[in-house]
């Protein structure tokens, strides 16, 4: 009797078992069927013609180095701007702040802006933005209504690592009669530099994948410009370009190499934020620069 | 100079509060700026013919503006993404937390981070081309781009932030507790469904939430196989969700027009959903942090 018990356990533990090992499996399969889906239809059509030319009508081909040059200016102004104010914000959070009650409207703020589908974060971008202030569309509306997204980002990941900054070390510079500000940029700040690193590549890879935001902000503009003259006209990112090709000019191909750019760059994206997290465990003696 | 010194302190102090108010007047501006934008149209059209009205047609002579079939495939695909994801999402999390093989596990938790950094509009891409055809081929329908590739494709999209938080929150069990089921003759499944799973519930419960959060804000990824048109909501049926409906119309409703401001009372709704889902998992988390 004892013994058919534990032999009917046993053989729902193999059972649950099997159950794990499957669903992972699973997991597995959609994972290689995604990666292996983009490199097989991407790479075939991944030419450098591709990659730096930009389209033309009269030839009719297709060239996606304005979308790409899109994106890294996108990713530049946003981050330009959200930087300052995100280390700022962290700077605030953990080093000043003397009202818990405002530290944790702060930080419920910050949780809500995460929570927040980009598609609004695009309306508000191009109520405010474009209509509000008069922008036009283009990197700098997009690139603004962009800050607001990875705001959160920034100041979370640089608030970890502020927190990771000894005590003793600000007290010591504290001892030595320097001043708040003086310890922020010269003894906590040094030192929390690889998590502000790690913020920014994080905030990247979110402006990279970014669509729904960018749509009626950044637009849809397949022109080449320069930096300036990007800022105020309409200009599509890769992604927003591999939106177009896909479902309204009906070019798989050039969509499937774009998206095989994105799993490029997304790659070395996480290889480089897990670098520089890594680089911040391991953190020994503190870096002090001379004021 | 010490007086230049305190003033200088002084002025730092206020920039870094000024930074770290700056997210709150964000929050408070989105919120503001949407009820702003949202209310007219609501108040023209009455709120409960918007809410409830089961026909969108803003283009039409006699136009009609409810928002019912957007509202319920947001519900009913968000609902069906759960449904596929959650399972199989916790169940991958047990599996990478506590049966893997240390090597597979770091490799397949590679992978699914690998997966949750891939943009939507590539998650769309291949359902377009993958899923969509596959669709329609095995119930011989007219078209493949239905409410049922929108919700496999949201369910893979949910998977990543489901296995990772739940993997974590799998960790953070305090090995004691397992260990003593272990030393009380429970089975190593035993333990696992029975004690490490109900230790690491508050985890667990986020991150469905998260993942649910995630399904319901999603745009890009499902406008390229919901096929996009405003029917109420069926398996097999082209349809339209809240997201999609403004990221859809927004680029050609003219401006000043009802259908505009209608879109915009769309996005309302949309915020509203997710603040209710965002107290939802404070709640959740709240409780799960008294527990211990």
């Amino acid at each position: 009797m004892k013994d058919t018990g534990m032999a009917k356990r046993l053989a729902r533990d193999r059972a649950r078992r099997g159950l794990l090992y499957f669903c992972a499996g699973l997991t597995c399969c959609i994972l290689l069927t995604m990666i292996g889906e983009i490199l097989y239809r991407g790479l075939g059509s991944l030419t450098w013609k591709l990659v730096s030319t930009q389209s033309s009508y009269l030839r009719n081909t297709i060239g996606i180095l304005p979308n790409i040059l899109n994106t890294l200016y996108i990713i530049f102004v946003a981050l330009v701007i959200a930087l300052p104010v995100g280390v700022g914000a962290a700077v605030y959070l953990t080093e000043y702040a003397a009202s818990k009650r405002l530290v944790r409207v702060i930080e419920f703020a910050t949780e809500t802006l995460t929570g927040i589908p980009s598609i609004l974060f695009g309306l508000v971008g191009m109520l405010v933005f474009l209509q509000l202030l008069g922008l036009q569309e283009g990197i700098l509306a997009g690139g603004l209504t962009l800050v607001v997204m990875i705001l959160p980002t920034i100041i979370r990941t640089t608030q970890e690592s502020l927190k990771t900054v000894p005590d003793a070390w600000r007290e010591g510079a504290l001892a030595l009669g320097a001043g708040k500000w003086r310890v922020v940029r010269t003894v906590v700040l040094p030192n929390a530099m690889d998590g502000i690193l790690t913020g920014c590549i994080l905030a990247a890879g979110r402006i990279v994948g970014e669509s729904a935001a960018l749509l009626f902000t950044a637009g849809f503009g397949f022109v080449l410009n320069d930096f300036a003259g990007s800022l105020q006209s309409s200009s599509a990112t890769l992604t927003v370009a591999l939106y177009v090709y896909a479902s309204e000019r009906g070019e798989t191909g050039v969509a499937f190499a774009i998206a095989c750019l994105l799993l490029l760059l997304t790659l070395l994206l996480n290889l480089a934020a897990d670098r520089a997290a890594k680089k911040f465990k391991n953190r020994e003696a503190p870096v002090c620069r001379k004021s | 100079m010490r007086k230049r010194k305190a003033a200088l302190e002084q002025l730092m102090r206020m920039v870094f509060l000024l930074c770290g108010i700056v997210s709150v007047a964000f929050v408070l501006l989105i919120s503001v700026y949407l009820i702003i934008a949202g209310l007219p149209a609501i108040r023209e059209i009455g709120l409960w013919k918007f809410l409830f009205g089961t026909k969108w047609a803003p283009t039409f002579s006699e136009p009609a503006y409810g928002i019912l079939p957007f509202i319920l495939t947001s519900i009913y695909g968000t609902a069906g993404a759960a449904l596929l994801g959650v399972p199989l999402g916790v169940l991958t999390a047990v599996f990478l937390a506590k049966a893997a093989p240390p090597r597979a596990a770091s490799l397949l938790h590679t992978a699914v981070e690998l997966l949750a950094g891939i943009p939507s509009v590539v998650y769309g891409l291949v359902g377009m081309i993958l899923l969509v055809p596959a669709i329609q081929r095995l119930f011989g329908l007219s078209s493949g781009a239905c409410l049922l590739a929108a919700i496999l494709v949201l369910a893979v999209m949910i998977l990543p932030s489901i296995v990772s938080v739940s993997e974590n929150a799998l960790r953070a069990v305090p090995e004691e507790y397992e260990q003593a089921s272990l030393a009380l003759g429970a089975t190593g499944t035993e333990t696992w469904f029975r004690v490490s799973l109900p230790a690491a519930k508050s985890g667990v419960a986020a991150s469905i939430v998260l993942g649910l959060g995630r399904a319901i804000g999603e745009a890009m990824a499902i406008i390229m196989v919901s096929g996009n048109v405003a029917n109420m909501p069926g398996l097999f049926r082209s349809v339209r969700f809240l997201t999609t409906a403004v990221a859809s119309e927004m680029s050609y409703a003219a401006v000043g027009s009802l259908q505009r401001q209608a879109l915009f009372s769309i996005g309302l709704v949309l915020f509203l959903f997710i603040m209710l889902l965002n107290a939802f998992l404070n709640l959740v988390i709240k409780k799960g942090g008294g527990r211990r």
